[in-house]
């Protein structure tokens, strides 16, 4: 059992030293599809709660609106854009980057070319659509 | 025949993850169909309001679809962020801890969104 029990080199990294290394664009999408699970999961109340007050009645839908344009309790009506701005470059993030993970899977395709390509693809694609949208959100059309 | 117990069990082809894995790649693919189904829905058709937005959720076969979502998002959620406390987690009673909480968390938002779907 020893070639088991062995230390692997980075085992005992630490973040901040794991922080310093240069990732390839693959390694960025990687590490940003568990964030942006992170995020939503961690913002899942959040989700709902918007869902229920957009959901609930004409009252309640006006809550939701109104939430965007002059804030609800504490959170004024910008920090709500900009998490849920947030929200959505998580969701295209992760949204892509599962794709890609299916198509990787499906097609055995995974050459270093490749990969490094559709990592590329990924965080512009879904950085674009976050821009378009988030213009939306913040009312520039 | 390869040993299945003790310290020198063979730990591949036995199926290990294999179940976690394909549940989150099925759950996945029928997240990412729902969400074009529904951007579909909100593209076309009139200025969205709450007319329009309750309508598409209360259509039954959206309910339908919308309550398979919800929980295979949990499902999927859940193989997820056991990964992430298992690859980053070492204490084992903080693991088990966050992986309840993990639970909780999900079951609950789980039942708040269901209630959310059913009573329109």
């Amino acid at each position: 059992m020893a070639e088991h029990t062995k230390p692997r080199p980075g085992e005992n990294m630490r973040l901040i030293e794991a922080l310093q290394y240069k990732l390839p664009p693959a390694g960025w999408v990687s590490i940003l599809h568990r964030l942006s699970a992170l995020l939503m999961v961690g913002l899942l109340p959040l989700i709902v709660w918007l869902l229920d007050v957009s959901l609930g009645s004409e009252v309640s839908y006006e809550r939701f609106s109104n939430a965007f344009i002059a804030g609800i309790g504490f959170v004024p009506a910008f920090l709500l854009k900009l998490i849920v701005l947030a929200l959505i470059w998580a969701y295209l993030h992760h949204f892509v980057a599962g794709v890609r993970h299916l198509w990787m899977d499906a097609t055995h395709s995974v050459s270093k070319q490749q990969g490094r390509i559709s990592a590329i693809v990924t965080l512009a694609s879904s950085g674009v659509l976050t821009l378009v949208l988030g213009a939306k959100l913040f009312g520039l059309y | 025949m390869a040993q299945d117990y003790g310290s020198k069990r063979l730990v591949v082809g036995a199926h290990y993850g294999l179940r976690d894995w394909l549940s989150q790649r099925i759950t996945a693919l029928l997240m990412a169909l729902y969400t074009l189904v529904l951007v579909a829905q909100l593209l076309s058709g009139p200025k969205l309001g709450y007319e329009r937005w309750s309508a598409i959720f209360s259509a039954q076969w959206m309910r339908f679809a919308t309550f398979v979502v919800i929980v295979s998002l949990a499902v999927h959620a859940w193989v997820g962020m056991r990964d992430i406390w298992m690859d980053y987690i070492k204490p084992v009673w903080l693991r088990l801890l966050l992986q309840v909480a993990t639970i909780v968390w999900l079951v609950g938002c789980t039942g708040w969104a269901v209630q959310v779907l059913w009573r329109l």
